[in-house]
């Protein structure tokens, strides 16, 4: 089968540019507040006694941040991206893509506004109000069109692997948000779920761990597979492991909520269910690290000179850990140790900013030159400079809350010769406190490497086409 | 829950497992092709091969489908309750006495009940600890500091979220660490007082039956004098004139009386408060105070080492 290949003039890249860009700016802000509310935790004073400033109002800004803004801006620049190239032709709409665009922006600027002001459903990763859930519907509905549009009018003849995890997480996503954020509305600024008591729980964590598989999961592998054999220049490993892990990943992800809500009044048969399906994802989930790391067979010596590569490459890493951590402590034996510690804390850290974070500032240093007619970013240097201070500030970060977290868990079950609690809950969070220190240096590692990247992307923004190429990359 | 849903929760999440195996079959089987080699569609510049799957990756999600089902075997599932009767904790318990009865049923049935086994192996362990310190007077357990300690932790387990950790109390809970006792300070009457809990119903609100505002002022007033603050003579007066129908409870000289656990009003103790505004409001709108009964909860042989430690803290 032959086509001809369509030029960048027949893309739509201005959508792909604006979220790329917003990408980086949202990534700093949302970890930013990620490290002030961090900082809170070690000096409580930092929150000036001002409401708005307070952990509690700033903790939905920064996971709204760093999810909905960075992460899903990183999904949108890249899924438009991918969806055009392996699909060679351009975006179904441009009017619908540029829609998307501000109606996002617009999305992400209420929350800004709203949470601090203390404006909340009270669900978690699902804060925002019902006016502003309306409008995330819209602008998703014509993500979905202008997505599934391209899709039906490809130029080639199967789907590529990347567009089936991009479809399956903006799908997903729709329905969650939908049924999750079913509300009854009090005024403009105050909502009721019209679930209740044990349900209402379910259906939060129905969304919330699948907000993590979706989106955090799903429509990352989506661009894995395409940045991993793009950048690394091999073939993806295997179609057939592609194959199984898709359909097994999406199949069970949506089954495994209730592992948040072990040992509580939801039915026994709900956890029995949520823990089976988590144990059983492990191996659906390594899959898709399998196929990235083994698609780098026979050029293992680019990732010495590449440290595009090495982000790529380390962000599977990180992902296979982490979706070896999540079955694990889905097990109830192992919750009834973690629940409720920040070892939970660092499970999501080093899932978002180890795995999520990681391959999409990879994602983005392959995308970026491309997008303005380069190859190469501005300076490779500043990328291996801000590869060492994104790992190490999530190790940093991951090693303190695993360890304050197992701390925390010993602590809470330790019996005295009586029988009675050896320790009260104020000496577990003194113990707690090194580590807290220890964190928010970890995430000051982590913002310091996306200013450096910014940095990075607006000298190559600035690069005149076709100046920056192999040979003369600083 | 009904047959229904019962089938519609096992026959979906069996098809989700079996379909899994099912897929691992399917790509097994087919080899879509010459394995080793490229799948003949290429996206991007992006070729994929058709490599086999990892064996110990095979191997791994295999070993984990049976184990899944055999964990829904042994566990249960909607309305499939398993060979143990497996359950977390006793259903539909909205009573200590329906608490109870649960855990007796669910023996007899033979079920295995996550909770009820934990408890029982606690007591298993602990149970010997806490009988030997019940078999000691209290003399014997005030001189013996483990005993104490003991009596303390359980103290700050159950009892300080009202009392306090340091026994102090706080307004509408008593301090337990002076020598004024509503219901009596002996070793006996402390443990009475944490067995079978105390009720106080007594203190009604006086505003109508003292003819208003005014009447309420005069009795408060007199009241504040019998701690010796200094009140208008007048209105002591006229309040010590309306004390009668306090002195059923409180007694002739505002003493209280412990068996109905009527405070004494001579002292400058104030469970509500001591203030003008605290003690008008204790006469006009009345007071109720309940102290929870503990012996079903902690048993016998605990509440007898916190009565000891409760009793050591004014009998040092």
């Amino acid at each position: 089968m032959t086509h001809t290949s369509p030029s960048h003039a027949d893309y739509n890249y201005t959508v792909v540019r604006q979220f790329a860009i917003t990408t980086v700016i949202w990534g700093i802000i949302g970890m930013a507040v990620g490290v002030f509310i961090a900082a809170q935790l070690y000096w409580p004073q930092l929150n000036f006694d001002t409401p708005w400033l307070t952990f509690s109002r700033l903790r939905p800004l920064h996971t709204n941040a760093v999810i909905f803004a960075f992460g899903t801006s990183a999904l949108f620049a890249t899924s438009y991206y991918v969806v055009q190239r392996t699909c060679q032709t351009r975006l179904f709409s441009d009017k619908l893509a540029s829609f998307t665009f501000w109606g996002w922006q617009a999305v992400i600027l209420s929350a800004v506004v709203t949470l601090p002001l203390g404006y909340t459903t009270s669900k978690e990763y699902a804060e925002l109000e019902w006016p502003i859930d309306i409008l995330i519907t819209i602008v998703w509905v014509a993500y979905a069109v202008n997505f599934f549009g391209t899709l039906i009018k490809r130029k080639t003849s199967h789907i590529y692997v990347a567009n089936w995890f991009y479809g399956s997480f903006i799908l997903v996503v729709a329905v969650l948000h939908l049924v999750n954020s079913a509300a009854i509305p009090l005024d403009w600024g105050k909502s009721y779920s019209i679930y209740g008591g044990a349900t209402d729980a379910m259906v939060q964590w129905w969304y919330g761990h699948n907000a993590v598989g979706f989106l955090l999961t799903a429509g990352f592998l989506g661009m894995m597979y395409y940045f991993v054999p793009k950048q690394a220049e091999r073939p993806v490993y295997s179609y057939r492991l592609s194959i199984v892990h898709f359909w097994a990943l999406i199949a069970l992800y949506i089954w495994a909520g209730p592992h948040h809500l072990h040992y509580t009044a939801l039915p026994d048969w709900t956890q029995t269910v949520g823990m089976v399906m988590s144990v059983i994802l492990f191996a659906p989930s390594w899959g898709g690290m399998i196929n990235g790391i083994m698609t780098l067979s026979g050029a293992w010596h680019k990732l010495r000179t590449d440290p595009i590569l090495r982000f790529l490459i380390v962000s599977l890493s990180f992902y296979g850990m982490s979706t070896f951590e999540g079955p694990m402590m889905a097990i109830k034996t192992v919750n009834a140790l973690s629940h409720y510690t920040d070892w939970t804390v660092g499970h999501v850290h080093s899932g978002a900013l180890g795995w999520v974070a990681m391959v999409s500032v990879g994602a983005l240093y392959h995308m970026i030159p491309r997008l303005y007619g380069n190859t190469q970013m501005y300076s490779t240097k500043l990328i291996n400079t801000h590869f060492w201070l994104a790992t190490i500030g999530t190790v940093l970060y991951i090693v303190a809350l695993w360890i304050s977290g197992v701390m925390q868990g010993l602590m809470w079950s330790a019996v005295n010769a009586d029988g009675t609690l050896t320790y009260s809950f104020v000496e577990s969070l003194q113990a707690s406190y090194p580590f807290y220190l220890m964190r928010t240096i970890g995430g000051v590692f982590f913002v310091a490497g996306m200013v450096i990247m910014l940095y990075n992307v607006i000298k190559t923004i600035k690069a005149p086409a076709g100046t920056l190429t192999d040979s003369q990359a600083l | 829950m009904s047959t229904f849903w019962s089938l519609w929760i096992i026959i979906g999440s069996l098809i989700v497992v079996f379909g899994c195996a099912w897929l691992l079959r399917m790509v097994l089987v087919d080899t879509m092709g010459e394995e080793g080699k490229e799948m003949p569609h290429s996206f991007d510049g992006i070729v994929e091969m058709n490599n086999p799957l990892p064996k110990w990756w095979t191997i791994m999600f295999a070993i984990s489908i049976v184990w899944g089902l055999g964990y829904f075997a042994l566990y249960g599932l909607a309305n499939y309750a398993g060979p143990q009767q497996w359950q977390s904790a006793n259903k539909h318990v909205y009573s200590l006495a329906e608490s109870k009865a649960a855990v007796i049923a669910a023996r007899d049935a033979g079920a295995v009940v996550q909770y009820d086994v934990e408890m029982d192996s606690a007591d298993a362990v602990y149970g010997a600890t806490y009988a030997n310190y019940a078999s000691k007077s209290v003399e014997e357990l005030v001189k013996d500091p483990e005993a104490i300690k003991v009596g303390q932790r359980l103290f700050i387990q159950n009892c300080a979220q009202c009392h306090g950790s340091d026994a102090r109390g706080q307004r509408g809970f008593p301090n337990l660490t002076d020598s004024d006792w509503l219901y009596g300070g002996s070793f006996d009457k402390i443990k009475e007082s944490i067995m079978q809990g105390r009720v106080a119903t007594g203190m009604m609100a006086w505003k109508d039956a003292l003819g208003g505002d005014q009447g309420v002022e005069e009795v408060v007033t007199y009241v504040q004098s019998l701690s010796g603050r200094k009140v208008n003579a007048k209105m002591a007066a006229a309040g010590k004139a309306k004390f009668g129908l306090c002195m059923a409870c409180h007694g002739t000289d505002g003493t209280g009386n412990e068996m109905m656990g009527a405070p004494n009003l001579t002292d400058k103790v104030w469970l509500y408060g001591g203030s003008k505004a605290a003690i008008t409001d204790s006469v006009a709108n009345g007071r109720t105070g309940v102290m929870p009964a503990w012996s079903e909860i902690l048993g016998n042989d605990k509440v007898h080492v916190i009565s000891a430690y409760v009793y050591s803290l004014s009998n040092k």
